[in-house]
Parts: structure tokens; C-alpha cells; sequence
């Protein structure tokens, strides 16, 4: 559907582009051939012309009419030729090979004689082309050429026995050839008729070509955004559309997947407020009802409790009854907490003093030096905008749960805090790559996932070889071949200058290695880290589209980890891991609690490894 | 009719009063339950009652409506709000309200009532000592020894304003004498935050009942005082100086001062 729109227009106005040269270039190339056609005819004329003048003269001079007319009317039988005549001054026809208008008088409006007779004095030279016509005796008739040969006077002629003429006279009569048009005329209609054809042929062609082109290059691609767009509305958010392509759509695909990948994360999002909003309305009248027959079961209890002196066996069981409701005020006591979140009272604050008062509340839960807790904290972090309590909550929840997983055992909780930009998601091919001295980087012979790799050259103390890297910006799968460690003291340099491709003065922002840079032309920087394994890159161009900004914690635990199964419930409302120790809200509420300031939470768990949870909050310029 | 009960309790739920009269008869206090507040109302015109246990969230006239009630009437009986929707809201109005003394969420343990309940009758038992001892002595001064720019929410904590914009709390010398000899204090750590209304330290007192602090201001915990946790009787031996505490930054004090008496 849309193929034939877009062909058809394409189609269309290539067509109509084509048309209008061709039409030009015909019309030009044809007016000239008609114009040398004409040219030789004209000649071809005028040689016959002069040839009967000259054959006819000595007759002429003899007076012998007899052969005059014999050999104009044999001149005139020719195939070529459609008549010749000769008519004198006055107009009267003298000789013709058509032997019927002899005697009978030319007008002198006529054709033949308008030349000379239209200025009023006739005239008596003419140049050759004056001296021609073209025309039709009828509509049907074939074209004409005619062409007149003056007959001046000559002192033979009034000389002559037969003293025919007077010697005042300067023209005595006028040869009047007429040759027939069809042989050229047929000429023409023949190139005519080639150039249509010519036009036809590109015509379908050119469609042809436009209309595999369209489908190939627009038709595909289109048609699999369509599917992927009809898969996202119809809610499929983790639909990819194939973003290989390196033209405008395979940029479009790109954003496209992106853009799913927002609307995924933002449908999470949405969901999950609303789930909490939603909660929290529900709490409050929860808490209300269940509170009532609460207390009659507490009281009831606790008092029997306090009467069962001696009873041993009763007193065991109700003091299960009694701790457990008292797990459930606890319980409903926190939805009610949960209910109450508000709105945070954001103002500029240093995330690290956070992170440090969060450490010192739970520094006693510590449990006796059984727990070590390492900060690695980025001094240099840029102020956030956030509800300090908020967030020293989100901190204590994280560690108490550090320290839960980690549980009787020792283990270590290290806390890190970091400024992060985040890349883009999405992949995009390096085609060009170039050294201070504008070498080509790119290495056609040598291909990683098939596409041409950027090849280095690397010198580290008495090693040399080349290195590939993947072309693939995004994908950071950059393939080191056959390489020793890279790091610290290692050299790299442009195969063909030798000029060195490390950035000098500059460090991996993610593990503080060395980095590389070339320049993509055009199109920025590249940098990237040499450390194997870092796989961080950075392509100006790309970067900074984006601009997000964020300062990023991660509380870390080598503790009990968390199944794989459960990690996409962890942050739902009673979604505990902990049995009878916890509420299952910690999360939740820190998840609210991270929304509401814009940021995001994630989690990376291995069980038996530990856990990570990874906090971003943005800055805000 | 004219007999003196001890308590009258008002709640719409029967468990909860059944309950309550359950425990206060065992030791050997007279209870007597109401459904609703206008029958509660009914009675206290035709009975003396030392104390009052009132539920807020009722049919008919709420907790809140039932002390207008009683002001209006002239009915003077101190009362204790109990609430399962314990809001910081709920606690402040039920420390502060006319006729109010104090407050105890819902579900309660035996032992907490008794605890709240004790500790009323003694405030009660207090005030009215302090009164027909000032009465006696023509108008001399209060009977508490409360300085005259500490605020005070109810009769259980104090908050004093500093000029750096920080501010001391301690807890009232009626409720530590109502407690009756406070042996044992729990209090939060430095950096946490405390919310008005909300308790923020847990006494314990001879007979070994639990009493919540219940705050008078948000803030931080700038500074516990370290004395008074080692030595818990400095709080009764001087409570509004040297047995302060905690040192607090509040964020918005005037907001919580609306609900603070001078």
C-alpha cells in the first residue's frame, strides 16, 4: 500500500523529469537534422538548377525551343525532380516539363516570384536561401521545394540572330526547379518515432528500477516498523524492530527500539505509582478495620498471658498469639507509614553526607566488627535536589537489607557513590575512523561480525601486533585479538604514521585505565577504555545527545543473593524474601520513595554471590 | 447513681470495650462500657468517673465531638483517645484537645492500657491535688514547675526554642510523676528523625510498665543527652534542665507550635 504511493509518486515525477529532457533533447536534435536535411536538399537543388541553366543555354542561344522543351520535359520525368519550368519576366510560362501550364501565366503574388516581386521594384539578386521555398499544393500533397535560378541577360542575347531580348533588360526570366520533401520528410518521422520509443523504453525502466528500489529500501523496513508499531500499541513494549540497516530508517529503527524501551520503563513506572497510590488509599482504611478486632485479640490475649502464671504450656501459646498480632501492628503500622509518604521536600544536598548519616544509624547493627562496611564515596559528586530523609531512608533500607542477607555469617557491605552519564541505548556502526594525520583506521580485510574493524597497532614494552576493535558503537564488544594484557604502559598507534591513538592526560571514567581516541570525520570523538573487560566507550556525537546526568550509588553485599525468579517482584508491596522478619514494604517504599525524585532503581543478584542495588538520582542542571 | 466509677470506656466495637473492661475489673478497677458517645454523654450526667476511654473514629459523634460535648456541658473528666487510624494528626488533637490527657493507639496489650491508664488516674489524682492545694493557698503559684518559654504538648513533653534555630525536648514533670519512678530509658540515636506526635523515647517505670514519649516536635536528632540515658533519674530530679533529651533541628517548628501551650 504504502510501496505503491510512495513508487508512484517517485515513479511519477522521475517520469515526468525524464519526459521533459527527452522531449527537449528531441526536439532540438530533430529540428537540427531537419535543418542540415534541408540544407543538402537546397544544394542538391540548386546544383540541378544550374545544371539545366547550363544545359539549356546553348539552346537557349540557338533559339532552338524544340530542344528546350524536349529536355526540360526529360529533365523533369526524373523521379527526383517534380517539375521544372522556365517564365519570363512578364509571368508567362515558357518551358515546363509539365507540359500543360506552358503559355498560361505565374501570378506574381505567386510563391515563385514573391521574393523579389513583394518589394514593389523587383529585384534582381538573391541569396540561395531567399531564393527557396518549401510548401504544398494541397493539404494531402507531399511537401515542396522549389527553388529559382534568375536568367540574367547576356550581350549574346541581344547579340542573338534572333534578337530576342533588348539589352536594357537585366533578367530575362527565372528556372524554377520544384523537388518533392518525401524522402526527408519520411526521415524525420523516423527519428520522431525513435525518440519515442527511446522514451518509452527509460520510461519502463526507470519505473521498474524505482519500484525495486522503493520496495527494497522504504517498502521492507516501513512495513516491519508498521508490525513493530502495531505490536507496541497493541502493548507489546519488548517488540524490536531489525536495526541493522545503516541508512535513515535503520537510524529511525534505532530510535524506535528506544523509544519502546522508554515506554517500557515508563509503563513500569506509571504501574507502579499507581499500584502505590493505590496501596496507599488502601492502607488507610485497612489499618482503620483491622486495628479494631487487633485489639480485642491483644488485649485478650496479653491479659491471659498476664494470668497463666505456671501454666507453662498455655503461656507458650499465647505468647505466640501476643508477638504475632504484635507482628501484625507492626504490619499495618507500616502500611499506615507507607500511606503517609508525600510529597519530598527537595532541596540541594551532597549525596555522600547522606550515605554517611544513613551508615552512622546502622553503624550499631554492624554486629560487632562480624561486618565490615567499606565507603567508596566520590568526593568531586555534583549537589542533587532531593528530600535528604527521603533518601537517608532509601539508604538505611538498602543496608539493613545488606546486612539481613548477609545475616550470621561475615561478609563485607561496601557502599559506592559515582557520577554516571548514561549512553544511549542502541547500536551504531563506526564506517570511518581517522588518525591525528587523518589515516583511515578502518580495516576492510579484517571484519568483526562482518563489518570492516578499526585496526591499531599496539606496542606494550617488546610486543607489537595489531588490535581490532568493533565497529559496533553501543554494543561494547569490542574484540581485542590475540592481545596481551592492555593497561597501564601500553602504546598505540596508527599503522600507517605511527602517530600514538592514546589520549593523553586522560583515564577511564568507569575503572581509571588508559583511553583511546580517534576522530569519526564529521562526527566526533571516539574514546573508549583499553582495560579488558571495561568495555566503557564514549562517542561525542552520540553522548551528548543525551545528556543524562546522574550520581549513582550502589550498596553492595556479598551476602545470600536473591533467586533470579524474584527479582522482578522485589520491589511489589509484601514481596519479602525475609520470612517473619520483614514487612515486605522496605522495597516498595524505597521504590516509591527513588520515583518520586526521578530516579531509578535497579538490582543485579546471584545467589550464593550477593546483591546489588544500583541507585540513580539525576542532576539537575 | 452517685457512687464513683473508675472508667468509662466508648467504643462501637463490643470486642474492644468487652475487652478493656476485661482487663481494668481484673485489677479491681470498676469499668463501664458504652456503644456510642451520646450514651457515654448519658451517663456522665448521672455518675462521677475518674477516667475516660474514648475511641475517635465512631458513628454518631466522634471522639472529638464527644470533648466539645463535654466542654460544653461543663463535664470535667479527663480522657484518653484511643484510635486504630493513628495519624500524627489524630495523637496531637488527643494530647491537646480540651478534656484530653492522652492518647493510646490501637491494638493495645494488656500491659500498655494499664500503663495509659495508671498513669491518667495518677495525672488526674495529680492535678486535682495541685488544685485544692493552690485553692487553699489563695492563688500561689502552679503547681507545675514548668519555666515560663518552654512549650508543652499535653502533659507529656516540653520543647524548648534555642536562638541557632534548634531546639531541646524533655518530658514533663507531671507525666514522670504520673509514671511513678522512670528506672529505665530508651531513647533514639543521633540523625534519626522525630515526628510531633509520634513517640519518641519508651520509659519504664518501677511496676515495670512501658510509657511512650510521645514528641512535641519534628527534626533531627542533633544530640542525645548521654547523662540521662546512664542516669535515667536525672530526668525526675531535674526534668525541664539538666534531664533534657534530645538537642533537635526542626525543619518547620512554627508549624508545630500551633499545637504546643505555653
Amino acid at each position: 500500500m504504502l510501496n505503491s504511493k510512495i513508487g508512484l509518486k517517485l515513479t511519477f515525477s522521475v517520469v515526468l523529469t525524464v519526459l521533459f529532457a527527452i522531449g527537449i533533447f528531441a526536439y532540438f536534435n530533430i529540428q537540427s537534422e531537419r535543418k542540415s536535411l534541408l540544407f543538402e536538399v537546397e544544394r542538391h537543388a540548386n546544383q540541378l538548377s544550374e545544371a539545366v541553366k547550363s544545359d539549356t543555354e546553348y539552346d537557349m542561344m540557338r533559339n532552338d525551343r524544340d530542344r528546350i522543351h524536349e529536355s526540360i520535359r526529360r529533365i523533369g520525368q526524373q523521379e527526383a525532380i517534380d517539375r521544372v519550368r522556365v517564365f519570363n519576366k512578364s509571368g508567362e510560362i515558357i518551358y515546363s516539363s509539365d507540359s500543360v501550364e506552358i503559355g498560361t501565366m505565374v501570378d506574381k503574388k505567386a510563391e515563385s516570384c514573391f521574393r523579389c516581386h513583394s518589394a514593389g521594384e523587383a529585384l534582381e539578386h538573391l541569396e540561395m536561401p531567399e531564393r527557396t521555398r518549401v510548401f504544398r499544393t494541397s493539404a494531402e500533397a507531399p511537401r515542396l521545394l522549389g527553388i529559382i535560378n534568375p536568367i540574367y541577360n547576356a550581350p549574346d542575347c541581344w547579340n542573338a540572330a534572333c534578337h530576342a531580348h533588348p539589352s536594357s533588360q537585366t533578367v530575362l526570366g527565372v528556372l524554377d526547379v520544384t523537388i518533392p520533401l518525401t524522402e526527408l520528410d519520411r526521415t524525420v518521422r523516423r527519428s520522431q518515432a525513435a525518440v519515442v520509443a527511446l522514451a518509452i523504453g527509460v520510461i519502463l525502466i526507470l519505473s521498474l528500477i524505482i519500484g525495486f528500489m522503493v520496495r527494497w529500501l522504504i517498502d521492507r523496513p516501513v512495513q516491519e516498523l508498521l508490525t513493530a508499531t502495531r505490536h507496541v500499541a497493541g502493548g507489546d513494549l519488548g517488540y524490536r524492530v531489525d536495526a541493522e540497516r545503516n541508512d535513515e530508517l535503520g537510524m529511525l529503527a534505532r530510535s524506535f527500539n528506544n523509544m519502546s524501551d522508554k515506554l517500557a520503563e515508563a509503563r513500569l513506572q506509571l504501574f507502579q505509582s499507581d499500584k502505590l497510590a493505590s496501596l496507599g488509599r488502601l492502607a488507610a482504611g485497612v489499618a482503620h478495620e483491622i486495628n479494631n478486632p487487633l485489639t480485642a485479640v491483644l488485649t485478650n490475649s496479653s491479659y491471659l498471658l498476664k494470668r497463666s502464671e505456671g501454666q507453662d504450656d498455655t503461656r507458650d501459646d499465647l505468647k505466640v498469639i501476643v508477638s504475632e498480632t504484635i507482628r501484625c501492628r507492626e504490619i499495618v503500622k507500616s502500611l499506615l507509614d507507607f500511606a503517609r509518604q508525600t510529597v519530598p521536600k527537595k532541596r540541594q544536598a551532597d549525596i555522600n553526607a547522606i550515605i554517611g548519616r544513613a551508615a552512622a544509624v546502622i553503624e550499631n547493627q554492624l554486629s560487632l566488627g562480624r561486618v565490615e562496611l567499606v565507603m567508596d564515596l566520590d568526593d568531586t559528586l555534583p549537589k542533587v535536589t532531593v528530600d535528604a530523609n527521603q533518601i537517608q531512608q532509601v539508604f538505611i533500607n538498602l543496608m539493613v537489607n545488606a546486612l539481613d542477607a548477609i545475616g550470621e555469617g561475615s561478609g563485607t557491605l561496601k557502599v559506592t557513590s559515582r557520577a554516571v552519564s548514561v549512553r544511549p541505548t542502541g547500536t551504531l556502526q563506526i564506517k570511518r575512523a581517522q588518525c591525528p594525520k587523518r589515516h583511515d583506521l578502518v580495516d576492510r580485510k579484517v571484519q568483526i561480525d562482518g563489518k570492516p574493524a578499526i585496526g591499531m597497532r599496539f606496542r606494550k614494552q617488546e610486543q607489537t601486533g595489531l588490535i581490532y576493535l568493533d565497529p559496533m558503537y553501543g554494543s561494547r564488544e569490542h574484540r581485542l585479538d590475540d592481545m596481551p594484557d592492555l593497561g597501564v604502559g601500553v602504546e598505540l598507534l596508527c599503522p600507517e604514521c605511527s602517530r600514538s591513538l592514546i589520549a593523553e592526560g586522560e583515564v577511564c571514567p568507569d575503572c581509571g585505565g588508559p583511553i583511546y581516541a580517534f576522530e569519526v570525520p564529521l562526527k566526533g570523538m571516539v574514546q573508549g577504555c583499553l582495560r579488558d573487560g571495561c568495555g566503557w566507550h564514549r562517542w561525542e556525537q552520540v553522548d551528548s545527545s543525551w545528556n543524562d546526568e546522574f550520581v549513582e550509588v550502589r550498596v553492595e553485599d556479598d551476602g545470600c543473593g536473591i533467586p533470579k525468579a524474584q527479582i522482578p517482584k522485589l520491589f511489589e508491596p509484601f514481596a519479602t524474601t525475609k520470612g517473619q522478619k520483614g514487612t515486605g514494604l522496605g522495597l516498595a517504599v524505597t521504590w516509591g520513595i527513588v520515583d518520586n525524585h526521578n530516579g531509578t532503581i535497579t538490582v543485579e543478584s546471584e545467589v550464593g554471590v550477593g546483591t546489588t542495588f544500583i541507585i540513580r538520582i539525576p542532576v539537575e542542571s | 447513681m452517685n457512687a464513683e466509677r473508675d472508667i468509662l470506656v466508648i467504643d462501637d466495637e463490643l470486642t474492644v470495650t468487652q475487652a478493656v473492661v476485661k482487663v481494668c475489673s481484673a485489677e479491681g478497677m470498676t469499668v463501664v462500657a458504652a456503644g456510642n458517645a451520646t450514651d457515654a454523654l448519658r451517663y456522665l450526667e448521672g455518675s462521677r468517673f475518674r477516667l475516660v476511654l474514648c475511641d475517635i473514629m465512631m458513628g454518631g459523634l466522634d471522639g472529638f465531638q464527644f470533648l466539645e460535648e463535654l466542654d460544653r456541658r461543663g463535664i470535667e473528666v479527663p480522657v484518653v483517645m484511643m484510635t486504630g487510624y493513628s495519624t500524627v494528626e489524630n495523637a496531637v488533637r488527643s494530647l491537646t484537645s480540651t478534656g484530653a490527657v492522652d492518647y493510646i493507639p490501637k491494638p493495645f496489650t494488656a500491659d500498655e492500657l494499664l500503663a495509659v491508664v495508671r498513669r491518667s488516674l495518677r495525672c488526674a489524682l495529680l492535678l486535682e491535688q495541685a488544685e485544692s492545694a493552690s485553692l487553699e493557698r489563695h492563688g500561689s503559684m502552679s503547681y507545675v514547675p514548668c519555666p515560663a518559654d518552654y512549650y508543652r504538648l499535653g502533659y507529656v513533653s516540653w520543647v524548648l526554642m534555642e536562638d541557632e534555630g534548634t531546639a531541646r525536648i524533655g518530658v514533663s514533670d507531671l507525666f514522670l510523676k504520673a509514671a511513678e519512678g522512670i528506672i529505665e530509658l530508651e531513647l533514639s540515636l543521633p540523625g534519626e528523625d522525630l515526628l510531633q506526635g509520634i513517640s519518641c523515647a519508651v520509659a519504664t517505670s518501677q511496676d515495670g510498665s512501658k510509657h511512650e514519649i510521645i514528641c512535641p516536635m519534628d527534626g533531627k536528632i542533633l544530640e542525645v543527652n548521654e547523662r540521662t540515658q546512664s542516669k535515667p533519674s536525672l530526668v525526675e530530679k531535674d526534668p525541664y534542665f539538666r534531664g533534657w533529651l534530645y538537642r533537635i533541628l526542626p525543619p518547620n517548628p512554627e508549624n508545630n507550635l500551633q499545637w504546643l501551650s505555653l
